[in-house]
């Protein structure tokens, strides 16, 4: 845990901050936990406050889930109401005051400082570090940034123990957490797992992919991380492993993709999404993401040219490790594996001039597909 | 006063060594990886990074390999190539730039080319073309052709940010620069960021821009990031330090290419801050003019007004030749035939009228300088006044005046050499502000004290806190106009407490006159607490006339004319028999004798109607004859009977005397055949049959030094000061502190950064004038 990082206590604030800004594609835990159980966060905020020594937490929540938010500030209200926050919390003498804020909507405020400049009404962008959060982050003072499943993990650790938790995972890796598993599959949703547990596994609960197809590939840790093929359906999904596959386990969103998906179409909406998302502060990220997209729209549209897939590593290599914050690597990730692994396919767009796949087949719905699916912010 | 100006930190720094591209350099510590590569001579190719802002890493264009020892001593690389604008050095680290490293170089390539991508390339119509530090280093450090074959974004251009600044979206690089100049030295937020990702751009506050998409915001916009325009007076800044063609100035726009200019450095003429400029004119025009790096006194910096104000010499009502009244019309003369009817005017005005007991010459002249003129200029006026008309009625205050005033600058300022500094003033723990409002008086003063906002406590006796003020997180001590007295003697505590912290400083504005009793209440206040004094005047002349004796008391290097010995020594070094003895009035009191048919002539130098809230008009109207020595034909010179042209500052050289008492000699920069009014004054002087001796300023200066008063020869900038012969002390008839204490020449590059007083004079005793109490030198 971050918890560590805080220098000694100085007798000024100190702060807790949630992260909730879930915005990466794919990645769908933070908000389903907040709706079916946000006092597990409170009362986890609660824990983690009184542990350093903070007396205003704030829950940095991605705007575009009202519903989520009203949620929230409902489970704060009857916090408050309960005594469980407030002044003198159930006469023990510590104070807390928990603020909820929903953001605008942008991708970079799940970045750490990003969301502390946000949240402090700044413009979104990473902040230069060191100074690291934990020295000065919010308002210039020490602040722990957690996501919710972090936070929310905090009660039942307390509750259970430590050799509870520990006693699941991997020898690195301990715990469980959240598989957020989406796409071709049979039973999507969030699946609650000791780490190193395998996709097949997590298949066998998810009752496996959609009837009568097979994985093509997937992402082990969101949109922003090297895909995978079914050559990794038994790569335990635990941080060293995945990474020792040439991934990352990321936030462990899993989206999978079958057979009938075009890989060069779901790289590009991925890519659309960061070029769309790219906070503008860097050069690499910036115009790299601008650049990629035009690329990858005309090697989709069937106008790309064997040079155009050369092109597309060449801009990805002058993005990924020059971007000032990760969300720059990120937005390679996927371009960089799926030409990798799939190269004949995209090769595939530029002879036969066009998408060899029937977009309509890997629709989950009935699914006509006509040029008027440009997407509404390209 | 002297001894401590500008000297460096006593010490000693920590170092830290490394090595970079195989070359081993030691460092203070804290430095960053670029500025490290710079001493060592290795450039590393940037565009967010200015020395003077905070690191940003925006850009990425600087991106080194780096490896530093780890805990166990050795050499660990990291795995990415880092910002060399944002890494500080560490002991033992090893630094690979584009020289030797593959990794950097085709990491920078790669940036360059994304930089690329979206930049227009219209270098050939674009104002930066020539002087763009991204087209240098696309040259220098970029892929020789693009591969870039898709669609650029497009904005609508230019975008007028103010009346003066211009945005060129395309263009733009996004390094941020002029938004972190904005908030971090000029403290005016009014451009920022907008949208984002390749959409993103700088602004004001633009509705379209930030694509509301039918929506509207609810409410009033922000005020100040991103309400107003952007109404700084230094956003003139962001254009210079604009690493592409992206903010250009409404002024330059389209007008010339950087490889038709010629640059001469010279001194801003706007306030008494004597800001380094760059002057970039073209057959004669001057075209732009810039900032130039001065690190004692404007740093990067200079104020809009030094920037774009110098149009005001070319315009149509510039005058040529010299002009006399005829038939009530003012012709185009010669210049013999001006000089002779000034004379003739000036005498025949001044002769006694028959049957008047008057005593000859009591309807005397009276000579207004003006606070524009330089050193020399000022000399010569005051010289003329007295050496050729006879009179102390000279005064270059053109602006509220007292006399309590005129002894405090004898007493305090004047001859004392460099005083309070800009160093210091910005390293004072705390500042006063008395009857000084400096974002509006100030220029580059205000940069000063902001750059220490945080660690410096300003203080402003005023009657409100301005918006300059405030950005300076100033506490207001609040006082009607006129009562500053007063609160200063009463000041709390607190600031009183404060002010006895060694380095604290008294700022008094050229306002400090208009309330009778600020000067001896300021003495008292700084006597009692050990605080310094500064004098800051507004017109870049001010401090010049002061020491050149352009004042109706005073006489050149601070001696005061109610003394017979001072007037004994001068006449001696002027050759003259005496000087006149009867006491002198200042700019109000000559205005109002003149208005009254008390004065027959008046002799006016660089004074604007406008300066002044006497009737000048009236006043004009009243005396006999009147000469003008102008550059343009001003109401005053509209009025004359004989009009001499002069020069402006750029067709001449000469020497400002900023506010800190720095000589700020300047160099003539376009060569014209206007002469400056020293020598207009020495011409017009012979028709006397007196030798003015001011037809130089090399013959100005030698005697500015004789008398101890300002030093030795100015000479134009970037001559090195040891081409000047150092004044004899033997020449000079009272002890020549002054002249060796302003022996450097703070205009030569390399006398800038290391001018400053000697440590020790050879008249110690001379050293410091002891300060008097005011009341016992007025007269």
């Amino acid at each position: 845990m971050k918890w560590g990082f805080l220098p000694p206590d100085d007798g000024g604030p100190r702060y807790l901050v949630v992260n909730a800004d879930e915005s990466e594609p794919g990645t769908c835990k933070d908000i389903p936990t907040l709706l079916s159980a946000p006092h597990t966060l409170i009362e986890g905020v609660a824990i983690t406050s009184f542990a350093i020594g903070c007396n205003h937490a704030f829950i940095y929540l991605r705007g575009e889930v009202v519903h989520v938010y009203r949620r929230l500030l409902q489970a704060v209200r009857e916090a408050y109401e309960a005594g469980h926050l407030g002044t003198n919390i159930h006469g023990s003498g510590f104070d807390l005051d928990v603020t909820v804020h929903a953001g605008a909507g942008a991708y970079i405020c799940g970045e750490e400082t990003a969301l502390l400049d946000s949240l402090e009404g700044r413009r979104g962008q990473p902040r230069l570090k060191p100074p690291f959060p934990a020295v000065a982050g919010l308002y210039a003072r020490p602040t722990v940034v957690n996501n919710v499943e972090s936070v929310a993990s905090v009660p039942s650790i307390i509750a259970n123990g430590v050799d509870w938790f520990t006693a699941m995972g991997t020898e690195r890796s301990k715990g469980m957490g959240l598989f957020s598993l989406s796409g071709h599959v049979t039973r999507p949703g969030q699946y609650e797992a000791p780490l190193g547990i395998t996709l097949r596994e997590l298949l066998e609960l998810a009752g496996g992919i959609r009837e009568g197809h097979e994985l093509k590939f997937w992402t082990p840790g969101g949109s922003s991380t090297p895909i995978f093929t079914q050559d990794h359906l038994d790569t335990p999904l635990d941080y060293e492993s995945v990474g020792a596959a040439g991934s990352m386990l990321g936030t462990r969103a899993l989206q999978l993709f079958d057979e009938t998906t075009c890989v060069v179409r779901a790289v590009t909406r991925w890519t659309e999404f960061y070029k769309h998302e790219s906070c503008g502060k860097c050069t690499p990220c910036r115009e790299g993401t601008y650049w990629l997209t035009q690329i990858l729209k005309r090697i989709e549209g069937g106008r790309g040219t064997q040079a155009d897939i050369q092109q597309l590593l060449d801009t990805c290599d002058s993005i990924a490790g020059r971007s000032f914050c990760a969300l720059g690597d990120g937005a390679t990730s996927s371009i960089i594996s799926s030409v990798t692994l799939f190269r004949e396919e995209y090769e595939a767009h530029v002879e036969q001039g066009g998408c060899p796949f029937d977009h309509g087949a890997s629709a989950l719905v009935p699914y006509s597909d006509t040029p008027a699916t440009e997407e509404a912010h390209a | 006063m002297t001894a401590t100006a500008d000297k460096p930190a006593a010490e000693a720094v920590e170092l830290v060594t490394l090595t970079i591209d195989g070359t081993e350099v030691s460092v203070p510590k804290g430095t960053l990886i670029i500025r490290a590569a710079e001493q060592v001579g290795i450039e590393i190719p940037r565009f967010c990074d200015h020395p003077a802002l905070k690191p940003a890493g925006a850009c990425r264009q600087c991106l080194v390999d780096v490896a530093s020892p780890g805990p166990d001593g050795n050499l660990r690389a990291f795995p990415k190539p880092q910002a060399s604008c944002t890494m500080t050095v560490t002991p033992g680290m090893v630094v690979n730039t584009q020289h030797t490293s593959e990794e950097a170089d085709r990491a920078q390539k790669g940036v360059l080319e994304l930089l690329l991508i979206n930049h227009p390339l219209d270098c050939p119509v674009c104002d930066k073309g020539g002087e763009c530090p991204l087209q240098n280093q696309a040259m220098s450090h970029g892929r020789p052709e693009s591969r870039f074959v898709d669609v650029k974004r497009v904005f609508e251009k230019p975008l007028a940010l103010s009346s003066e600044i211009l945005l060129d979206r395309e263009r733009c690089v996004l390094c941020q620069r002029c938004t972190r100049f904005s908030k971090e030295i000029a403290g005016d937020a009014f451009i920022d960021l907008q949208n984002r990702g390749a959409r993103q751009q700088i602004g004001t506050f633009d509705e379209d821009v930030l694509d509301f998409d039918g929506y509207r915001p609810v409410g009033a916009a922000a005020e100040d990031e991103a309400g107003r325009a952007f109404s700084s007076y230094y956003s003139g800044n962001t254009v210079q330090i604009c690493p592409v063609g992206a903010l250009t100035s409404a002024a330059y726009r389209f007008r010339s290419r950087p490889f038709d200019l010629v640059s001469s450095p010279s001194i801003a003429e706007h306030d008494s801050s004597g800001a380094a400029i760059r002057i970039d004119h073209r057959r004669g025009t001057v075209m732009r003019r810039l900032a130039e790096n001065d690190p004692v006194v404007n740093e990067d910096w200079i104020t809009d007004k030094d920037r774009f104000a110098f149009t005001w010499q070319n315009l149509d009502d510039r005058l040529t030749r010299p002009l006399i009244r005829k038939d009530g019309e003012l012709v185009e003369a010669s210049w013999p035939e001006a000089l002779a009817a000034a004379a003739a005017g000036i005498r025949a005005a001044t002769a006694p009228v028959e049957g008047d007991d008057a005593v000859a010459g009591a309807r005397g002249t009276g000579v207004l300088v003006g606070g524009r003129v330089t050193l020399e200029d000022a000399y010569a006026y005051q010289k003329f006044a007295r050496a050729v008309l006879g009179t102390n009625d000279v005064d270059a205050r053109a602006r509220v005046a007292s006399e309590e005033e005129q002894s405090f600058l004898g007493a305090t300022v004047a001859g004392t050499g460099l005083g309070v500094t800009f160093g210091e003033l910005e390293k004072a723990p705390v500042v006063v502000l008395v009857g000084f409002e400096a974002e509006d008086e100030g220029g580059v003063v205000f940069l000063r004290l902001r750059k220490s906002l945080g660690r410096q406590r300003v203080v402003a006796v005023a009657p409100f806190l301005t918006r300059g003020a405030q950005k300076l997180d100033a506490t207001l001590v609040p006082t009607v106009p006129g009562r500053e007295p007063g609160a200063l003697a009463d000041l709390p505590a607190d600031v009183r407490e404060a002010l006895a912290q060694p380095g604290a400083v008294i700022v008094l504005g050229e306002r400090a006159a208009e309330a009778k009793g600020t000067f001896t209440a300021a003495l008292d206040l700084a006597s009692s607490t050990g605080a310094r004094l500064a004098w800051i005047p507004r017109r870049a002349g001010e401090r010049g006339a002061v020491e050149a004796g352009a004042l109706p008391g005073l006489l050149p290097g601070g001696r005061a004319v109610s003394s017979k010995a001072a007037r004994a020594a001068v006449a001696q070094a002027w050759g003259v028999d005496s000087l006149p003895s009867a006491a002198g009035r200042d700019t109000a009191g000559i205005l109002a004798a003149a208005a009254e048919g008390g004065i027959g002539a008046l002799v006016v130098g660089g004074v604007s109607a406008s300066d002044l809230t006497a009737d000048v008009e009236a006043a004009l109207a009243a005396t006999g004859f009147v000469v003008s020595l102008e550059v343009r034909r001003s109401e005053i010179a509209q009025a004359a009977d004989v009009v001499l042209p002069v020069a402006p500052p750029s067709e001449k050289s000469g020497t400002f005397v900023n506010w800190e008492g720095r000589l700020r000699s300047f160099a003539t920069a376009i060569h014209t055949d206007a002469m400056s009014d020293h020598r207009v004054l020495d011409l017009l002087a012979r028709e006397w049959g007196v030798e003015l001796g001011t037809a130089t300023v090399e013959s100005v200066n030698a005697e500015l030094a004789a008398l101890g008063a300002a030093g030795e020869g100015s000479g134009p900038p970037r001559r090195p000061p040891s081409r000047h012969a150092p004044p004899s002390p033997r020449r000079a008839p009272r002890c020549s502190r002054r002249g060796t204490s302003w022996s450097t020449r703070a205009r030569s590059r390399t006398a800038s950064r290391t001018s400053r007083a000697p440590a020790a004079s050879p008249w110690p005793a001379c050293r410091r004038r002891p300060r008097t109490r005011l009341e016992s030198r007025a007269p």
